[in-house]
């Protein structure tokens, strides 16, 4: 009896630990449903230059960029994939007809990543210090149509109207760079909205996110995101050695890809990387045209000349700068716009196509000549100038060789300079000291109005010819006609008319030389998952949020 | 006596540094580039903020004030602010001193130890064959870029410090092998050997003290190329250390951040070569 | 002549003699493009295949080898020179000279020396003929490449000042510039011979990166220290390995620069 009651005894207590057991899984099962933390690892790779802030309001490199994309939170947010405005912490907007002014309707219930709550007061504080005169923030820039004061009202803890003294072309989707800050957290800027929170920062080292455990969005299944425990961003401006690390698996992904890197990676791993096709990246010369630039009077003529520049463009092959420099993975440019911008480029323009014969028959009816394999001008002048390019990168080091090249067919001499950045710079704004410049211009955003500032010849950023005190060709006075026009026209029809006329002058007139797009590559571990990499920046982690690592 | 030589040592120690931190702000200052900030290219900005940014750095136009007023703040602990960085400069520093002193300590140790282990064999051993090898391994790795060595200490999980040492030890060896080389044609090394001492005595006791003092005085200029090898090694390895620092702080044309990095590597560069001085003279005394 | 000797001597004249022969032995020229077969490997066509845009890599070996093979070493003979002067004669003189000189030379060799290059960049014209940027730039390098030999001279000079030999050549009336030049400074050959060796390799190197200044050998020129750099792509080169046909060229006349110059056959056994 006693044996028999020691085994119903023992049943009894294998049965129970067994039950205990398993109600103890379903348990773990379900917090982990319904917690949405399902330890999804963690997303490690490099930033190529130490982040200068962490404040949102004040970022203007990379690196701060990529950091204020993970932890700010946005009240729109464009979606990088289908280019939709999509809502963030605001649930809907409505845009003034005259764009000067936005009503906002935010959720309700929300708080910072410390457990402040958030309300209209912090979307009317972020709004005020970003507009700050003394801020001098390109994001703050963006908004400053005009002259006056930026008015916000508290209708209630969850809406807000913000009125701008001038009208802001595409005014909600310049929401998608303001990252809402906290009026009342002690913790400033570290108190954030976004999927993620700077949890560490070693200078020089690493910047590591942790999950903001008050982020407020949830996947279809009602899971909290981010999948993520944590992001761990290396800071790391070797390319060579970030793809060391990437082949080591020691980071997950590389923004930017190489061409050269990218073919490596493809005959290893091609499921690696991804090719998004034309980026809205412009590599471009032009040539200066300042009036008061100390080069000789007779090369100012050349360049000040839209023939010459054209007949220059023509000679140019960029065909083989595409098909050499990229590896392929780029595209001969037609103008200002990339054709990755679907709606905003000019789809009648056509790439320039290379041809000596052209450019040459183009030069001789402005009196140039061909002197014993030298092309010189009416006065007799040797063409010769120079091309200047930031020193360190490696494809425009090899365009302007390629482009030294292709002009010497036509009897041009180009002596090919490489500077480091601060000197170039100071050439290009300040002392205006260059002949002509290989650079690229990184567009951010899909809208026209992102270059306004390089359009209007009053902007410091008219390369070519900045600061103008009034247009000096009339040709610049159009496209700063046409340029003022779409900004304050509100159908997106004639906004698009406008500036397709600006491209259209700018392939007419030359003072850009547009060389190539390059395309949008970049390489993802295949332990990443739910990543599809795109051609608006960030490329590869635009959805961090529903990122996860095996 | 020995204290006045002391002070006029220390005093030109501080006279020294102090002409180096205004010698570095006066050849940045004079550089181009000074006043240019990568960020007034941001097509978003307007043209208020981009004097804004130009501004900023119009108080470094004249380095007689900016110098005297950094040497100010400095005697109160303020090293100022990095205008890349955005922060205290004295704080940086602090932050990443330690890394590049442990990186070129332990560099110049193993370069040091490759060197002498080398260059004594090789002076003992006196073989053809084995100071050919050497020259060819040593000409091998003089002719391999800085930044390869770097790379190859990622690409094999290398300690960055030995790529500092073998960045050291190829300019180390040649000259100390050299001096070596020299010093057996002294007429007391032919009279030692003549009396029938044997090799390593010979080494040990007559030839490396006699070329003691040079050999202290290279151990001294080492630091200095160590420090400057620590550049390409930490920008590469991304060690967070003082060379990384320098090389930012360099390309953005950052003036108190370099002003104050001259400083701190001028001061280690004469403590080192000045120990090495004073060991060597106090080495001569003993010889003599 | 020792047989090493003869050796390294026929080396150097051998690889001085080919690049002279460059425009026969490489008659497309170093700059020419064949955009077809960018970065294409070994062929018939191209001995060591073609770098990314496509110039024929054996035609830049040689014809880098003419500015190398002549500028590094006259640089190096420079900056050798130099060290001989300043840190021989501070340490000859002794005292308050050899302290204020070895204070300059700790100076020379802390300060920041890009800034002053950025700044002779910024006063060259930007044409400036390819000759005149490499000369500036070889001459530079000598100018501020003494540094580390001159404290070792120094310090060699100091032990010689009070050296048998050179008492007694005192002792016999023999003084000053004399003392110097003729019992002083030859017995520092050991350490003038290390910087000169030291010195050739370093500067070509240099050479190479003073290119992100705008300073060296302008494109299309080749030379060794830009062929070198190619090695930094070195993900890629461990599939590339005639990459590393200029490294081995260089190490060849750099071992041989030191054999022509050591004294092995003096070497007692």
């Amino acid at each position: 009896m006693s044996r028999r009651r020691s085994c119903q005894s023992r049943c009894s207590t294998s049965m129970l630990t067994k039950s205990v057991k398993a109600i103890a899984v379903a348990a773990f099962c379900l917090a982990m449903l319904t917690d949405g933390a399902l330890a999804q690892g963690q997303l490690r790779f490099c930033l190529r230059s130490e982040p200068k802030t962490f404040d949102p309001l004040k970022v203007e490199d990379d690196a701060s960029v990529a950091i204020r994309y993970l932890t700010g939170g946005v009240l729109v947010r464009v979606n990088r994939q289908t280019q939709a405005l999509e809502p963030g912490l605001a649930t809907s907007w409505k845009v003034s007809n005259d764009s000067k002014q936005i009503t906002f309707k935010l959720r309700g219930g929300l708080s910072f990543s410390d457990g402040t709550p958030f309300s209209a007061e912090d979307v009317a504080y972020t709004v005020q210090q970003l507009m700050d005169p003394a801020l001098h923030s390109a994001t703050g820039d963006t908004f400053r149509s005009g002259p006056g004061k930026v008015e916000t009202k508290i209708i209630s803890p969850t809406e807000i109207l913000v009125t701008f003294p001038a009208p802001v072309a595409g005014l909600d989707r310049q929401f998608d760079q303001v990252a809402i800050l906290s009026a009342r957290s002690p913790k400033k800027e570290m108190a954030v909205l976004g999927p993620f929170m700077v949890a560490d920062y070693k200078p020089g080292a690493t910047v590591l996110l942790k999950r903001n455990p008050n982020y407020w969005k949830t996947d279809e299944q009602g899971r909290k995101l981010p999948y993520l425990d944590s992001v761990q961003l290396d800071i790391q401006p070797s390319r060579d050695v970030e793809m060391l690390r990437l082949k080591r698996n020691e980071i997950d992904l590389i923004n930017s890809l190489d061409s050269e890197y990218f073919d490596k990676l493809a005959t290893t791993s091609p499921n690696v990387v991804h090719d998004a096709g034309p980026s809205l990246d412009s590599e471009q010369m032009w040539f200066n045209e300042v009036a008061k630039a100390p080069i000789p009077e007779y090369k100012k003529k050349w360049f000040r000349s839209a023939t010459f520049r054209r007949a220059i463009s023509q000679a140019i092959n960029r065909n083989d700068l595409a098909r050499v420099v990229f590896r392929g993975h780029a595209q001969p440019a037609v103008g200002p716009v990339s054709p990755a911008n679907k709606f905003w480029f000019n789809s009648k323009l056509k790439p320039e196509a290379c041809s000596p014969d052209a450019a040459l028959k183009t030069l001789q009816k402005e009196g140039f000549h061909l002197e014993n394999g030298a092309l010189k001008d009416m006065e007799g002048n040797e063409v010769v100038f120079s091309i200047i390019t930031n020193s360190g990168n490696k494809y425009r080091e090899r365009m302007a060789t390629m482009i030294q090249e292709d002009l010497q067919k036509i009897g041009v001499r180009v002596n090919v300079v490489t500077l480091d950045f601060p000197s170039l710079i100071e050439r290009m704004t300040q002392t205006f000291d260059y002949e002509a410049i290989l650079l690229g211009l990184t567009n951010v955003g899909l809208d026209p109005n992102e270059q306004m500032n390089v359009w209007l010849s009053s902007s410091e950023n008219h390369q070519w010819n900045p600061s103008e005190k009034s247009p000096e060709t009339p040709w610049e006075a159009e496209i700063d006609n046409l340029m003022q026009a779409q900004a304050s026209a509100a159908d997106p029809k004639d906004r698009k008319e406008s500036f397709d006329r600006v491209q259209e002058i700018a392939v007419e007139q030359a003072p850009f030389i547009y060389l190539v797009n390059r395309n949008a590559l970049s390489a993802i571990s295949t332990n990443v998952q739910g990543a599809s990499p795109v051609i608006l920046v960030p490329q590869t982690y635009w959805n961090a949020e529903r990122l996860s690592v095996k | 006596m020995l204290g006045r030589k002391i002070a006029r040592h220390g005093l030109t120690l501080v006279a020294t540094v102090l002409l180096g931190g205004f010698l570095s702000a006066t050849l940045v200052r004079l550089a181009p580039g000074l006043d240019s900030d990568e960020a007034a290219l941001d097509p978003h900005l307007s043209s208020q903020s981009i004097e804004a940014l130009r501004q900023a750095r119009t108080e470094q136009h004249n380095i007689f004030h900016f110098y005297l007023h950094s040497l100010r703040l400095a005697v109160h602990g303020d090293l100022g602010t990095s205008i890349s960085l955005r922060q205290p400069v004295r704080s940086l520093l602090h932050d990443r001193i330690p890394l590049t002193l442990r990186l070129v300590g332990l560099g110049l140790l193993m370069g040091w130890a490759a060197v002498m282990a080398l260059a004594l064999t090789a002076a003992w051993l006196r073989v053809t064959a084995y100071d050919l090898l050497a020259t060819v391994l040593t000409g091998f790795l003089l002719c391999v870029p800085a930044a390869v060595l770097a790379l190859l200490s990622v690409f094999w999980n290398i300690p960055g410090a030995l790529a500092i040492a073998l960045i050291i030890f190829p300019r180390d060896y040649r000259f100390a092998r050299n001096l070596l080389d020299k010093a057996y044609s002294l007429p007391h090394i032919i009279t030692a050997r003549a009396k029938g001492l044997s090799e390593l005595r010979i080494l040990f006791w007559h030839v490396v003290p006699a070329v003691g003092p040079q050999l202290l005085a290279l151990a001294g200029v080492s630091v200095s190329l160590a420090i400057g090898a620590a550049i390409p090694v930490e920008a590469l390895c991304g060690l967070a250390g003082i060379g990384q620092l320098a090389w930012q702080a360099a390309l953005a044309r950052d003036l108190p951040l370099l002003m104050n990095i001259t400083v701190l590597v001028t001061l280690v560069t004469l403590l080192a070569n000045s120990g090495a001085d004073v060991i060597g003279y106090v080495w001569r005394g003993q010889q003599a | 002549m020792s047989f090493w000797r003869r050796v390294a001597c026929s080396v150097l004249l051998l690889v001085l003699a080919v690049s002279l022969a460059a425009s026969l032995l490489a008659p497309a020229g170093y700059a020419r493009q064949d955009r077809e077969a960018a970065g294409a490997p070994p062929s018939h066509a191209h001995w060591l295949g073609t770098d990314e845009i496509g110039r024929d890599r054996f035609a830049r070996v040689l014809y880098g080898t003419r500015i190398s093979l002549l500028l590094a070493p006259a640089a190096a003979l420079l900056s050798t020179l130099l060290a001989a002067l300043i840190g021989g004669l501070a340490g000859y003189l002794g005292g308050a000279w050899a302290r204020a000189a070895m204070a300059v030379t700790d100076l020379f060799l802390s300060l920041p020396w890009l800034f002053l290059l950025i700044t002779v960049r910024a006063m060259m014209p930007l044409n400036v003929a390819p000759a005149f940027s490499v000369l500036v730039t070889f001459l530079i390098l000598g100018l501020l490449g003494w540094t580390a030999a001159a404290r070792v001279l120094c310090a060699t000079a100091g032990s010689l000042r009070n050296s048998d030999f050179v008492r007694q050549a005192r002792a016999s009336g023999i003084r000053g510039a004399r003392l110097f030049w003729i019992h002083v400074l030859p017995n520092m050959k050991p350490v003038l011979y290390a910087q000169f060796w030291i010195s050739v390799p370093a500067f070509i190197l240099s050479e190479a990166n003073l290119g992100i200044l705008g300073l060296g050998v302008a494109e299309p020129l080749p030379s060794w220290g830009s062929l070198l750099k190619e090695l930094e792509g070195l993900v890629s080169v461990g599939e590339e390995p005639w990459k590393f046909v200029p490294l081995v060229l260089l190490v060849v006349v750099v071992t041989s620069f030191q054999l022509v110059l050591s004294k092995q056959d003096e070497v007692a056994a």
